[in-house]
Formats: structure tokens, sequence, C-alpha cells
């Protein structure tokens, strides 16, 4: 249900075509934010979701962009029609996993400049809006490989923790201003983006026995960005069935 | 639109924005230090972003950092339009 109260804006999820982004896009647009739905190549998947806001009766508009290249960001966090972007889901993210001593300078860069330094740059640019709003939201997907050790995954690991780092401090430099920032770290959660290792030694290790669902990690994501989450600010909140515990 | 750029319409956009951002009308003056005013970083990125939807111009962290004064911002803000 839309609220009468908040301002003017709309919610921009990146890499929303499928998984974790689509089903948060999905819970965004059901509580009455206008949806930017960005994609790097998937246009099927992106499509398919604002077919879908549109048909439960929400808003979405599509955009294309690649989050790792600085002018797409630009371009993708502009004010439009349904204005500044008032809540900023940061998801769009990519692994390329291999041991520390075989991990490649290509591997280490590609993996922290979409991961972190598109999380960075998406949020510079929405802030200064955000504050004269006297409202913002911006969540980040980290990840639990950010809090605990995931073997093969260095590179991911510290672009996960430097989100969680990243949203401490910025959550501290803007909350006076009505904006928060967040972070939400998934375990394994059943997307194409984890189908690879579903059966290894870190499933076998969830306490709750079972890997989760992107809308169980959308469903934190659109507690974050409510109303109701005006004094929660700086938290990474772990959704992982207690692997992290 | 952007505002035209003067003097006399950056002084006010400047006031007008301390205003909102708590500074009491009366104490406001060019001389005025803006560590008088109690106006710190973070209330100065706000007058960055207030300036720019206004006149078009973008202020950076590093244009701000050694300005004293809310005569200075105005300068500044001439100066870079």
């Amino acid at each position: 249900m839309p609220d009468s109260t908040r301002p003017e804006g709309c919610a921009l999820v990146t890499g929303s075509s499928r998984g974790i982004g689509a089903a948060t896009a999905l819970m965004l647009a059901a509580d009455g934010w206008p949806v930017r739905v960005n994609y790097r190549a998937d246009e099927a998947g992106a499509k398919g979701v604002v077919a879908q806001i549109e048909a439960a009766g929400g808003t979405a508009t599509l955009w294309q962009g690649d989050i790792a290249v600085a002018d797409d960001i630009t371009r993708i966090v502009e004010p439009g029609d349904d204005g500044p972007v008032l809540v900023l889901v940061n998801n769009a993210g990519v692994r390329m996993d291999n041991l520390s001593p075989q991990l490649e300078d290509e591997q280490w860069q590609t993996v922290i400049d979409v991961n972190l330094t598109a999380t960075f740059r998406a949020t510079r640019a929405v802030l200064p809006k955000m504050m004269r709003a006297r409202f913002g939201r911006v969540i980040n997907v980290a990840s639990v490989a950010g809090i605990r050790a995931n073997p093969g995954q260095a590179n991911y690991s510290a672009s996960k923790a430097g989100v969680i780092g990243f949203t401490r401090t910025v959550a501290a430099e803007v909350a006076r201003r009505g904006v928060t920032v967040n972070a939400v770290a998934p375990g394994l959660i059943e997307t194409a983006f984890t189908e690879d290792v579903m059966e290894g030694e870190m499933a076998k290790a969830i306490p709750a026995r079972r890997v989760g669902t992107p809308e169980e990690v959308a469903a934190c994501i659109r507690f974050l960005a409510s109303e109701q989450a005006s004094y929660v600010t700086g938290t990474t909140l772990t959704v992982d069935g207690g692997l992290s515990a | 639109m952007a505002t035209q750029v003067s003097t006399d319409n950056v002084e006010k956009t400047i006031y007008d924005g301390l205003v909102e951002l708590g500074t009491e009308r009366d104490d406001l003056s060019r001389e005025a230090t803006l560590e008088s005013l109690d106006v710190d970083s973070l209330d100065l990125v706000e007058l960055a972003q207030i300036v720019e939807d206004e006149y078009g111009v973008e202020l950076k962290g590093d244009d701000v950092k050694d300005v004293k004064t809310v005569g200075e911002v105005i300068d500044l803000v001439v100066s870079k339009a």
C-alpha cells in the first residue's frame, strides 16, 4: 500500500532481471514504488519483471546499463519522470571464483569493480537527492561470504566485506538527514548465481538444512526500504538459515 | 531551467539554504564563518546540491574544503558558473 506521506520518487534495483533483484523489484512495486528495473544483458528477464509488476497494477520502467561502467550508473540514477531515486538497492554482482594463489588480477578487479565500486558510485550519486528529500533508503546486497570464510572466493569475500564496511560508514554520515543505509547478507540462495555451489560443503553446513529463496531475501530488503525501518541504519541483516550464526 | 547566476541571486539561494539547514537568518552575513554558524561538512554537501539544482553549478568536495565564510561560498558559486 503506498504511503501518502512518503516523498515522490522511485526505487532502483540494480541487476533486477532475475533472482533476488527481480523478487525485490516486485515487492517494492507492490509497496507503491515506481521501480526502475536494471539489467545488463538479460533483456527478456527484465521485460518479464516489468510485465509482472504492471500486471499486478504497479509501475516499472526498463533500464539497460552495465553498473561496472561509471557513465551507465550516472544515467540510470538520474532523476526522471518517476522522480529522484529514493530507494536504491545495490544488488547487481558477479562471482569469479578461484583459490587465491590462482586468482588473476582481472578476476580480482572485475569483482571489486562490480560489487564494491559500483555500489559506491551509485550510492554517491543518489545521496544528495535523498538528503534533500529527508528520506532515503540504500540497501546493499552483501553476502555471508563477506562475514565468514569461503575458500575460493577471496575476491568476492573482500568485495562483500568492503560493502559491509562501506554501509556502516555511509550510514553514520547521513543518518541525521533521514537516510538509512543497510546491507543484507544472503547465504546460499537458490538462484542461477549459486546453482554450481548448491551441492557443496556450504550447503551441508546450513543449520536450516535448506537453501533460501530469493523472496526470503527480498522480504528483508523490503522491510529495510520501508518507513517502518526508519531507525535501522548501518546494520547488516544476515539471511542465511543460520549459516553465520 | 537554471536560474541566472548573479551575486544577488546566489546570495539569496545560499542564505535560504542555510536557513533551511537550521541557521538563524539574523546570524547570516557574508562575513559570518561557517564554523560560527555550525555549518558542517554534511551541510555543505547539501548546500552544494541546492546550488546544483538551482544553477546547474557542480561543487566538488575539493572546491569547498577551504571555504571559511558565507561570502566565500557565494563567490565560489559565482566563479564556477
